[in-house]
């Protein structure tokens, strides 16, 4: 058993990677995967609230490797999924104590006992993303419909294939289906072609996030219970191969707008 | 015809998402390159400069853009000559 290393990156902050990776996190254990998903967003920890396991963190991913304790004791183990184990950042530390050789190095001892290791990657293009990426098998590019967004993503996407670090796909976050109706957002074809990678997964716009956010509980774990959570386990089929068609978020079908049109007296 | 576009679904060009995209990319060919519009004119400016030592052009009419596909982009110059420049000025 050797794991995929699976690194969640964006350039822009507040896209939704932390959201992205705990998610498909939930997504890949419940099929049965064995998965470490490691914050490397040290000094500004946040994966751990969102997977609702912020109480039982002992060690961290500093600690293991200045050697304060080994790498087993710093995993925390999910209670509602076996096989899920978080390995969190430190909190009082900052980016400068990890160096891409390090997560290298602790991807290397987890890659045994395994099947996936994603890792949430910090926002922006420094020391955090580099350490981040270091030990990248695939990478997770997320972007938001927006122009900030996109430009951050294709700026990422340049770093990673200057770098040659393996297969980056894309996954399209908080798509607003009524605006992209509207002509008034960037639609999935529009960034595919932008940016010209591979697309992994597209997730609308869901307020359900945000709730299960609050609770600790995220979406994936109710997995047909929302758009959005459905989306996190399509991402998840493909990533072991399976083959999910996209979620349909296209306008209604030539009827239903001529339904409309008329219903509307003409103005639409 | 405007209501025929919004039956069909279609976009219009004046649609912000559409607008989005025209900016995105060009501002992707720019960062992609590093090139900056101000660079850009600056080698327009010199081409012009060196092509008319040898050659009869319309500076006014020199273009140089991005050409773009897929994750590549290209300097594109479109020079045109003054050779038919009788014809043109009637």
């Amino acid at each position: 058993m050797v794991a995929r290393v699976l690194t969640v990156t964006s350039g822009k902050g507040g896209v939704g990677k932390t959201t992205l990776a705990a998610n498909v996190s939930i997504a890949l254990a419940m099929r049965g995967q064995r998965v470490v998903v490691i914050d490397a967003d040290v000094g500004l920890r946040n994966l751990d609230v969102m997977l609702g396991l912020e109480n039982r963190i002992v060690y961290d991913l500093v600690d293991v490797i200045e050697g304060r304790c080994r790498l087993r004791q710093a995993l925390v183990r999910d209670k509602r999924l076996s096989e899920l184990f978080l390995l969190p950042a430190a909190q009082t530390r900052d980016k400068s104590a990890v160096q891409p050789d390090d997560m290298v190095r602790v991807c290397g001892s987890l890659r045994e006992q395994h099947d996936f290791i994603l890792i949430d990657s910090p926002a922006g293009i420094e020391q955090g993303f580099r350490y981040a990426l270091a030990p990248a098998d695939e990478i997770l590019v997320v972007t938001n419909p927006e122009v900030a967004a996109v430009r951050d993503a294709d700026r990422v996407i340049g770093l990673i294939e200057a770098e040659e670090q393996g297969l980056a796909r894309l996954v399209i976050n908080r798509i607003k289906p009524n605006m992209v109706r509207r002509g008034e957002m960037l639609d999935i074809a529009d960034v595919v072609e932008l940016l010209a990678i591979d697309l992994i997964g597209i997730v609308p716009e869901d307020t359900a996030i945000l709730t299960a956010a609050n609770r600790g509980q995220p979406l994936a774990l109710f997995s047909d219970s929302s758009p959005a959570g459905r989306a996190f386990h399509n991402i998840a089929r493909r990533m072991l191969g399976e083959d999910v068609p996209f979620l349909t978020l296209r306008e209604p079908g030539m009827l239903k707008r001529i339904f409309r049109f008329v219903r509307s007296g003409g103005e639409l | 015809m405007r209501f025929f576009e919004r039956l069909m679904g279609r976009r219009d060009k004046s649609s912000s998402g559409r607008v989005a995209k025209e900016r995105l990319r060009l501002v992707l060919a720019h960062d992609r390159a590093d090139i900056s519009p101000a660079l850009l004119d600056t080698l327009k400016d010199e081409i012009v400069a060196v092509i008319s030592r040898h050659v009869a052009i319309d500076a006014d009419g020199v273009q140089v853009t991005f050409s773009q596909s897929a994750r590549e982009s290209s300097l594109v110059a479109d020079i045109p000559l003054l050779t038919g420049s009788r014809k043109r000025r009637k």
